[in-house]
């Protein structure tokens, strides 16, 4: 159904990882794709594949879940791949005919491109997987703190980011009712001409519209109600709260980048 | 012959994924002909997931639905006949209106039959009648209605497909008791001047007891007692062990009986009791 595909961004756990502060979690997540973009040779590679198996298998989440996400970018990873083989000269000539050409240089760059492009997808799934949505977007808005400085609307981003959050899954859900409802009075939404199939949209445009502006006038009467009057001076129920776990995370982390680092200039 | 057989039906929400939820396990049911069934069940019992699989909404995880002996998901074109032949009317039908006016929200299933122009007006009519929308309102934007009307008008938009067999899905949920009772009397209307098989889903116990023939059961997934309602109704027990409830006129009579008066423990509604009082008082329903 259309509601799994929100709902399978995350997976309930209690592992290590799910119980890390969101703001850890972003963070060690911006350090391992910076130390991955550093990464040049085999043994950082390794340590960076490593970690994220070793991850993986913290959170008790099936690797399955982590190739199902990957396989959307199949194409471009294979299209990556191509073009790196052909692409990169150096090292002993392999095989050429008319203008392709490939290396021994150009099989380690194209070995290690897609290695990378599927470390740094599989590296924000376990992001995702482990956190809520919510969570998410509530370590976002602390991160992202400084800037109200800026007289950027941090916070009104942050509360339309979770009311839109908050929403995907019920207007699938309904959008899906609404689906049911038409088709048991015999509505087709599958086949017929291009035209035919758009028009047959109309019956479940319409209510889900106005059901999505019912429910917008709703809660804003329902915040209005309650005195919400955006984010100033506005505290929190669940005050999100860094513990030692979460310095040793990101400490870890940051001696990862900086050893990702010394490697590559030691070409290792 | 019964019109509409469920052969160990299971349905598994979301499989495979972790939110994985049985919700009807190796349900087995016939309901005959000209029946006229009450689904009871507490919320989340898979009343509603029960009948989304009587008319081919939802394919079933597990075993067969059967319409008149032939499985109703053998191939599409038996599916989409099942849709009309077996009409379902959802809880909160009214957020499916989208027409610009009454008439043509009603008249959209018998659209979908590609009936002529004629033949469909009959049916609007017809069914508007059946639930008690005035024509006066057939011009109005369905959005102009008020929640109750506009679940007449939903109501109404299956009944104009003149189904064999109509379901409803808690059709009185939400609606003030006079609403109620008249929802109520208009399926019943339709059931005595067509012949349909109705098969009518609430909560509310009152509703069954004052309509249905036959009460079904459900709780966790399955058919937990399957009888007439005052079968039913004797085992208040049992059903207040899966969290529902007797009548309010059951409770009376049962416990006038726990108090030594002689009247019958079956009662559930309020005619019934009121003879049984009445005869006691001095032999002849007099009042
Ligand atoms: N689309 C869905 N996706 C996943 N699970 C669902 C879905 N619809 C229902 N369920 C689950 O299946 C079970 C049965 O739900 P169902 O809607 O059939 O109950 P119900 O008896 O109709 O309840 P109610 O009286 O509240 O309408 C519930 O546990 C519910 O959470
Ligand atoms: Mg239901």
């Amino acid at each position: 159904m259309l509601k799994d595909i929100t709902l399978g961004q995350y997976f309930p756990g209690e592992s290590f990882i799910h119980r890390l502060d969101p703001r850890t979690k972003l963070l060690c997540t911006v350090l391992y794709i910076a130390a991955l973009f550093m990464a040049k040779f085999f043994i950082s590679y390794a340590l960076m594949l490593f970690l994220l198996v070793f991850s993986v298998a913290v959170t008790g989440i099936r690797p399955s879940a982590f190739l199902r996400g990957l396989k959307p970018l199949l194409l471009i990873i294979i299209f990556t791949a191509v073009l790196n083989v052909f692409y990169a000269r150096g090292g002993t000539q392999l095989f050429s005919w008319w203008v392709f050409t490939i290396t021994t240089e150009g099989l380690k760059t194209a070995f290690f491109m897609v290695l990378r492009i599927m470390l740094l997808i599989c590296g924000t799934f376990l992001l995702t997987y482990t956190t809520t949505p919510m969570a998410l977007t509530d370590g976002l808005e602390l991160i992202m703190n400084p800037l109200k400085k800026l007289r950027v609307p941090v916070h009104e981003f942050a509360m339309m980011m979770s009311i839109a959050l908050r929403f995907i899954p019920t207007l699938i859900e309904e959008a899906d009712k609404i689906t049911s409802a038409q088709k048991a009075r015999g509505a087709n939404f599958e086949t017929g001409r291009l035209t035919e199939r758009v028009k047959a949209l109309l019956p479940l445009l319409v209510p889900l519209f106005v059901s999505a502006f019912r429910r917008a006038d709703e809660l804003a009467v329902a915040m209005e109600a309650r005195c919400y009057r955006g984010g100033e001076g506005r505290t929190r129920m669940k005050k999100l709260c860094m513990g030692a776990r979460d310095f040793l995370t990101i400490a870890g982390f940051s001696v990862l980048l900086a050893g990702i680092a010394v490697l590559s200039s030691l070409g290792l | 012959m019964p019109t509409i057989k469920t052969e160990a039906l299971t349905h598994v929400y979301s499989r495979g994924s972790p939110f994985e939820q049985t919700a009807l396990e190796n349900v087995t049911m016939e309901i005959a002909r000209g029946e006229f069934v009450g689904l009871i069940g507490r919320t989340g019992s898979g009343k509603s997931t029960f009948v989304q699989h009587l008319n081919g909404l939802l394919p079933p995880t597990g075993g067969r639905v059967l319409l008149d002996g032939a499985d109703i998901n053998a191939d599409k074109k038996r599916r989409r006949e099942a849709r009309f032949r077996v009409g379902l009317v959802f809880q909160y039908p009214e957020y499916q209106l989208f027409e610009e006016t009454v008439y043509r929200d009603i008249a959209f299933g018998p659209r979908n039959m590609k009936l002529s122009g004629r033949e469909i007006g009959e049916r609007v009519r017809e069914a508007a009648r059946f639930v008690g929308v005035p024509e006066t309102l057939f011009d109005k934007s369905p959005l102009e209605l008020s929640g109750g009307q506009k679940r007449r008008v939903a109501i109404a938009g299956v009944i104009a497909m003149r189904p064999e067999a109509l379901i409803l899905d808690e059709p009185t949920a939400g609606l003030d008791p006079e609403g109620c009772a008249s929802i109520l009397r208009n399926i019943a209307a339709y059931r005595r001047a067509t012949g349909a098989t109705v098969l009518l889903v609430s909560h509310s116990m009152e509703d069954v007891a004052r309509i249905a023939e036959r009460l079904v059961v459900f709780d966790g997934g399955h058919i937990v007692m399957d009888g007439s309602p005052a079968q039913v109704f004797s085992q208040a027990e049992a059903l207040r062990a899966i969290g529902l409830d007797v009548p309010v006129v059951t409770e009376i009579a049962a416990r006038l009986h726990a108090l030594g008066v002689v009247v019958p423990a079956c009662c559930y509604t309020v005619p019934q009791l009121r003879n049984a009082v009445l005869a006691l008082r001095g032999g002849a329903a007099d009042a």
